[in-house]
């Protein structure tokens, strides 16, 4: 079972964080032999735990550790403090997630050379490319259990996908399914079948949805290589006098300050705390942060863009009856520059039950207006927009004045969109609205992007050390023994929902971080 | 605005201690018709029917009154009674009983009401006979922390009770009966 190390082992691999990234690591790493201690922030919380109520759950899972805002984005007017909305719990945002699983575009990963330079943006190319990451990929979806994958059948469409597939067909639009969903439709890999809760995003109950809670995490625990420290706060990378990292400090679960020693250092606390533990490890020999010789670390964040289109009709639809994410069109995911933009978005499904729908159908909205839609609840459909936003170097996480509950430094997130954002938001606003209008809507309403969930790209991927924070398998430039092992790591974002990709990453960093403690190059 | 704090304090439990019920012999006993469907005495308000009562210990029977009013203009519907509208509101009673910086901000919000109103030639906030008359008002102090405390914890206190889901058309939690997978979640007739 579960191996206990000591504080004072300097050479276990620690990995920060236990979510799609950090939790699949901890897995392939002690499937390999490698000695793991995990640091996870929240606490542990199991399909037994979770609760078929969004405000409630939200209380359950979310971090809302101090964050604060800045820039044009509207998060920031309406929800100041809570800029993300992810998990701080054993499984991360895995927990959450819908459990869409689509592979990357190869041009996606050549945002530079593909759509050419565009003002504003700091895209690059990935040093990597679909091919690099192809056999990871074919891993993670069997591991997964990705739907319409390894011969495992689509789900059943529900209510809310099928307005969307009578819409998809009006408008001509050729690839529109069930989606590639890592939601069992039948028991498989000791997880069972989907029920259709309708509470995907509050943990499924059903363990239906992949989370590495329930999967990577007890399976690596099994080997007795891993050990995950629940409630146990990161809040500085140390190093050495060689400029190695050597340890980290963190609070436990009783208020404590400790300090695990560690042979190499991998950081997975998503996009937003991943480069704030950078940053807050600044030290005399790293003054602008751990692993920030480019000035990169922070910068560059990406949270897709998004938007919403629920529609109303006259008759009732229960959109929330059955899985979240219930379907996806594919066809606006191409790259094609006629539309007036760069880059491509996918379309869908997406519901939220009543308590959320008046949160973020118009946050700050009230009045008649406000209150029509509220009342159409039960007749309303709804889908998801989600695109490759541009990387620009002023969106960026910092320090922020104001402190968290430890006296730490909290994440400042500044954002504004860039033109080809607001384009390319337009253009998905107006296609979803024809959609449901083709399909009878009486009334659409353009929703506004929730507080972040995809949130990439602030210690990117590059060739050259100038430009970016990590190599190519995610290691530091700067610092051979710390590796970024999530959604930061992203070169450019992608239309793709980022959890697949952070799988395959981590599956193909773990034999990278293996070959080379094996080869003693780290 | 609703920030984690909002969030913590207004999710994470009931918006307010419960509401109690009064006999009518209670209502008739102890209280006076108020108008606007409430009867009110000294540290009480309740329905007309006794189908809800806020005993109160820090605001007025009229204040509340008037946040029920204010809160039913901010968020409308004509099928919801006013117990809904009191049940979200109820926490602010709670809050300003201990919080005496609290108190006076509802109070001196709610004095501004009556003022503007009186000014648009009105009796008072409640005397204001149409809905678009007090919506005037609302917008002209939309953006002052009065208005944002009241609308910022009623978006969560109304839509959060399971008596408003069921008035929208909402299910709510599934797992007790097994998800929706027998139970309607493609059962769409008239695309």
């Amino acid at each position: 079972m579960s191996a206990p190390y000591e504080l004072s082992d300097d050479s276990v691999v620690v990995i920060i964080g236990t979510g799609a990234g950090g939790g699949t690591l901890a897995n392939a790493l002690a499937r390999q032999g490698v000695d793991v201690v995990a640091l996870e922030a929240g606490g542990r919380h199991l399909p037994a735990d979770y609760v078929n109520d969004e405000w409630a759950s939200f209380g359950q899972l979310a971090w809302t550790d101090m964050r604060t805002t800045s820039g044009s984005w509207r998060v920031a007017k309406d929800f100041p403090n809570l800029p993300a909305w992810i998990v701080k719990a054993v499984g991360g945002s895995t927990t959450h997630w819908a459990g869409a699983s689509l592979r990357f575009q190869p041009h996606e990963f050549w945002a530079l050379s593909e759509y050419g330079k565009v003002d504003g943006a700091n895209l690059l190319d990935w040093p990597i490319s679909l091919t690099d990451l192809e056999p990871y990929y074919d891993v993670a979806e069997k591991r997964m259990g990705v739907t319409r994958t390894n011969g495992i059948p689509g789900l059943p469409g529900n209510n809310n996908f099928k307005v969307m597939k009578a819409g998809a067909d009006n408008m001509g639009y050729q690839h529109c399914h069930t989606g590639r969903m890592a939601i069992n439709p039948e028991p498989r890999d000791g997880r069972g079948a989907c029920r259709q809760l309708g509470f995907c995003f509050q943990g499924c109950k059903m363990g239906a949805k992949w989370s590495t809670a329930y999967t990577e995490i007890p399976e690596g625990e099994a080997t007795g290589k891993l050990e995950v420290r629940e409630n146990a706060h990161v809040l500085m990378i140390e190093h050495d006098a060689a400029g190695k990292v050597s340890g980290v400090v963190y609070q436990d679960a009783d208020g404590n300050r400790q300090v695990q020693r560690a042979r190499v250092v991998c950081v997975a606390g998503n996009s937003i705390e991943s480069p704030r533990l950078l940053l807050n490890s600044a030290s005399s020999m790293f003054p602008d942060g751990l692993g920030n010789s480019s000035g990169q670390v922070g910068r560059n964040y990406m949270r897709h863009m998004t938007g919403s289109v629920y529609a109303a009709f006259e008759e009732p639809v229960h959109m929330y009856r059955g899985t979240t994410m219930a379907g996806i069109i594919s066809d606006e995911s191409r790259h094609d520059p006629s539309r007036g933009f760069v880059g491509g978005y996918e379309m869908e499904t997406v519901s939220i039950g009543v308590p959320f729908t008046a949160a973020f159908l118009n946050p700050g909205g009230w009045g008649r207006e406000f209150t029509a839609a509220m009342d159409n609840y039960a007749n309303l459909a709804g889908m998801w927009l989600v695109g490759e936003d541009m990387p620009q170097q002023s969106n960026r996480i910092t320090l922020s004045e104001e402190q968290d509950q430890f006296g730490m430094p909290a994440a400042n997130v500044h954002f504004d969109d860039h033109p080809n954002d607001i384009a390319m938001r337009t253009h998905a606003y107006a296609q979803a609205t024809a959609l449901y209008e083709s399909v009878g809507s009486t009334q659409t309403y353009p929703t506004p992007p929730y507080p972040s969930t995809h949130n990439l790209g602030t210690n990117r991927m590059s060739e050259r050390a100038d430009d970016g924070v990590v190599n190519g398998f995610g290691q530091s430039h700067d610092v051979d023994n710390l590796f970024v092992s999530d959604g930061s790591q992203f070169t450019t974002g992608g239309a793709e929902n980022p959890t697949l990709t952070i799988v395959a990453l981590a599956l193909r960093q773990a034999d990278y971080i293996a070959r080379q403690m094996s080869e003693k190059a780290i | 605005m609703m920030t984690p704090d909002s969030v913590r304090t207004l999710a994470f439990k009931p918006p307010g201690s419960p509401l109690r019920r009064l006999t009518r012999r209670e209502l008739l006993k102890r209280g006076l018709a108020l108008g606007t469907g409430l009867v009110a005495g000294p540290g009480f308000i309740a329905g007309s029917g006794g189908a809800w009562a806020m005993e109160l210990e820090a605001l007025a029977p009229s204040s509340i009154a008037t946040l029920l009013q204010m809160a039913r203009d901010i968020y409308p519907h004509d099928r919801f009674g006013d117990e809904l509208y009191a049940a979200a509101i109820k926490g602010h009673e709670d809050r300003a009983v201990t919080d005496a910086d609290f108190k006076a901000m509802l109070e001196s919000g709610i004095e501004d009401l009556d003022a503007r109103a009186m000014a648009a030639g009105h009796e008072s906030y409640l005397g204001a006979g149409w809905e678009a008359d007090r919506v005037a008002i609302l917008r002209d102090i939309e953006a002052d922390p009065f208005f944002q405390t009241i609308r910022g914890s009623l978006v969560v206190g109304l839509y959060n009770q399971p008596a408003v889901w069921e008035l929208l058309g909402y299910e709510g939690s599934s797992v007790e009966h097994g998800g929706y997978l027998e139970r309607g979640f493609d059962d769409i007739a008239w695309l």
